[in-house]
């Protein structure tokens, strides 16, 4: 039997999962906690806290601001100490709530026990109910990306979803939370699978895995046979080859139900496909089951020059000085800290940045190996065209973005690139690709978004 | 000879057609363009930077023609010809003189290597915009300069350079002709067209930091804290605190001086003043050496 991949580009880094078998910890509460009201794609939160409120935890802190947007809740309880802004993953202050942790009370609404609960035995859960407790626990993506995960379940009129994937490729160099999660939660990610499937009307579901997790694999679809051998849907457990970037959606989709997702505004859902992380499903049992909003996450720490890597079940607002702390604190010399993997994590200027439900790792690259190499020109051997997932041709684009040529980078598609970094990462004369593309990206759909907004 | 005849006839024929159907054509497809655009584009530099907030010239030439059948050249302003050129399109329009105060680029943000520390190294591709959209740069300021020049690329007159001891970029007033290309290039809006003002004095507020100045003075030592002193010390109601950040209007602002003095953290500006007379120590003394050189 051949492995399934996705099609076209991709490319192979070294895997460097430092932390595959440790097994998570709970990080310990912090003295204060920040909660960025910009969290997830969308508007931004608005607060509906101010100064010296008393909170618990799973306490509603911020309100949805917008149609696509998401609840914020909080992780600790205590006093709010201010409403003003903090530095995020962004680099920048932006607005947020700042509470000083007291005890650990939490909301009596949340069921904390141990449990668990199956679809069967709750007639009560209509689609439109689940997608409602979704809604209201504020679940959004939570492999990154951070998109609102209710809008996912209610697809635009004019597409029709036919079966849900579960993204467990967890492609990216050095993450682990997610393979943590399935070897140690994996009923209860099938429940918030089935949950899933059952929200978006679908009766197939894909649980998609690359194969340097042979023990998720096993474990999954022995559990899947078990979940679901009397029931209406039919899960199956789709190993793929170690590919970077097979997590991304449109890669997935490809890879496991071999369909091409067409260029942009075009989503997965317009080939029939629902994706879901694994860390979403598991998100949506505990919210729609447990009644518990999404206020804590599965994070990795990790990093060659750590102590001790691990993995860790933390509430959201911790700053990452304390997770790094407790991995042996911040090594020597010059370091790269990142808010996710090598690949597309986000490089910080400040240990003091929270986790937040998007914050799926936080890794620490020494100097030497995050320093990139002097850019020597273009040779024209086209490795960035063949690397690149989406078909595009990286140094055209980022030859366009440098010259400012917009309505051409436009016809050439500029607006499809996911941002992967395969095209930089394989370039023999280590140019700047994706720092220009990404330029060029963000102008080209600001000029897409005025001109429809002038329509 | 009849085939010469026929050839003659023939394609004196196909000449007298194509002749005809391009008169036809050029008469009834004639677009008429105003011969004045011609004129005024004439006179106009012809640099096709855009500062007039037209696309070239010859798009300003057209806009100056409209404007004056309309029968008001207001808002319209060549930046690089400045007054003298616009006084010549104006006599060729028959239209008075359209005035518009010359005006010069400046740069908001005095955060110099010293003044401001670094506390992150960038390593990414050497653009304002890119280290823009990666975080805050490579000092703990969101707001400030960052240094890679993206706004020395934009100008066409060779008029803003990088100082490379204080890493912020320094405008040439002599060279700048107010074309915005900088201001637009900047992606942090730190450059502002400010009145050129009576021998190219001006007194503006060298910083763009809008965090609480608990914040921002931690940046940066030279940042606006929003403190209001100044606005409490302008006699003319010049000043005005928005986001805890101060900023002067150029049309209200009398030059005095004031504010600068009580601005805690020196973000407050002056230019082309002449240096305040060093206070003598000991006035007596002082007085005494002054009559000795007179006598």
């Amino acid at each position: 039997m051949t492995i399934k991949t996705f099609s076209i580009g991709g490319v192979h880094p070294e895997e460097n999962k430092l932390t595959h078998e440790a097994a998570t910890q709970v990080a310990a509460l912090p003295k204060q906690a920040v909660f960025p009201l910009s969290q997830h794609i969308g508007a931004p939160a608005k607060a509906v806290v101010k100064k010296d409120d008393k909170v618990k935890v799973g306490t509603l802190i911020a309100e949805a601001g917008g149609f696509v947007s998401a609840p914020i809740y909080s992780s600790v309880s205590g006093t709010v100490f201010k409403v003003d802004t903090a530095i995020d993953a962004t680099g920048y202050r932006k607005p947020a709530v700042i509470i000083n942790v007291e005890g650990d009370e939490w909301e009596e609404s949340i069921d904390r026990s141990d449990k668990l609960e199956l679809v069967k035995d709750h007639p009560e859960l209509t689609p439109e109910e689940i997608v409602n407790r979704v809604k209201e626990a504020g679940v959004t993506g939570m492999g990154g990306a951070g998109f609102p995960t209710f809008i996912k379940l209610t697809p635009p009129p004019t597409a029709k979803a036919e079966c849900v994937i579960i993204n467990a490729v967890e492609c990216e160099p050095y993450i682990t939370a997610d393979y943590r999660l399935m070897m140690e939660k994996s009923d209860e990610i099938l429940v918030g699978l089935e949950l899933l499937m059952k929200a978006a009307k679908v009766t197939k579901g894909y649980i998609g895995i690359e194969t340097n997790k042979p023990a998720a694999i096993d474990l999954l679809t022995k559990k899947c046979a078990e979940a679901f051998c009397a029931s209406e849907y039919t899960v199956e457990v789709v190993p793929l080859k170690q590919r970077y970037p097979q997590g991304g959606e449109k890669q997935l989709v490809d890879a496991v139900i071999s369909r091409q997702v067409p260029a942009p505004p075009a989503i997965p859902v317009n080939v029939g496909a629902i994706v879901q992380n694994v860390g979403t499903a598991f998100a949506v049992y505990e919210a729609v089951m447990k009644h518990k909003p999404l206020f804590e996450r599965y994070t990795t720490v990790t990093g060659k020059q750590l102590a001790h890597p691990g993995n860790f079940l933390v509430r959201m607002g911790t700053p990452m000085s304390m997770l790094i702390d407790a991995c042996g604190g911040m090594p020597e010399g010059d370091n790269k800290l990142l808010a996710g993997g090598p690949m597309m994590g986000k490089a910080l200027t400040s240990v003091d940045v929270p986790i937040c439900k998007g914050t799926n790792s936080v890794t620490i690259l020494s100097g030497d190996d995050a320093r990139r190499k002097e850019p020597q020109p273009c040779i024209r051997c086209a490795k960035c065209v063949g690397a690149c997932p989406m078909g595009l041709e990286p140094y055209l684009l980022a030859k366009l973005s440098e010259l400012k040529n917009w309505e051409r980078a436009e016809h050439e598609d500029i607006v499809s690139c996911i941002e992967c970094g395969s095209c930089q990462f394989t370039c023999p004369a280590h140019r700047p690709l994706l720092d220009n593309i990404r330029l060029g990206k963000a102008t080209v759909m600001g000029i897409i978004r005025n001109r429809n907004a002038k329509k | 000879m009849d085939f010469i005849l026929i050839a003659v006839m023939v394609l004196g024929g196909i000449g007298l057609i194509a002749a005809l159907v391009l008169y036809v054509c050029s008469k009834k497809f004639a677009v008429y363009e105003d011969p004045r655009i011609a004129q005024v584009n004439e006179l106009l530099p012809g640099a096709n930077c855009g500062g007039c907030g037209f696309p070239g010239c010859g798009g300003m030439a057209d806009a100056l023609v409209k404007g004056a059948d309309a029968g008001s050249l207001d808002g319209l302003l060549c930046p690089v010809g400045g007054a003298e050129t616009m006084g010549r399109v104006a006599d060729l329009l028959g239209m008075a003189i359209a005035n518009g105060e010359p005006k010069v680029a400046v740069v908001r943000c005095n955060g110099t290597c010293e003044l401001r520390p670094r506390t992150a190294e960038y390593v990414g591709l050497r653009t304002c915009a890119a280290m823009n959209a990666c975080g805050a740069g490579e000092t703990a300021c969101g707001f400030g300069c960052l240094g890679c020049g993206d706004c020395v690329d934009a100008c066409q007159f060779d008029a803003i350079h990088i100082n490379a001891e204080t890493g912020l970029p320094e405008v040439d007033d002599e060279k700048c002709v107010a074309c915005g290309a900088c201001v637009k290039a900047c992606p942090r809006n730190i450059i502002e067209l400010r009145k050129k003002g009576p021998k190219n004095r001006r007194v503006y507020v060298r910083c763009v930091n809008k965090d609480k100045g608990v914040v921002s003075m931690k940046a940066c030592k030279v940042s606006c804290i929003g403190c209001s002193k100044c606005v409490k010390e302008c006699a003319f109601g010049a000043i005005t605190v928005t986001a805890n950040l101060s900023y002067i209007d150029p049309e209200k602002c009398r030059l005095c001086r004031k504010c600068v003095k009580v601005c805690p953290t020196h973000a407050i500006h002056e230019t082309n003043f002449p240096a305040p007379k060093p206070a003598p120590e000991n006035p007596v003394q002082a007085n005494n050496e002054r009559k000795e050189e007179q006598a």
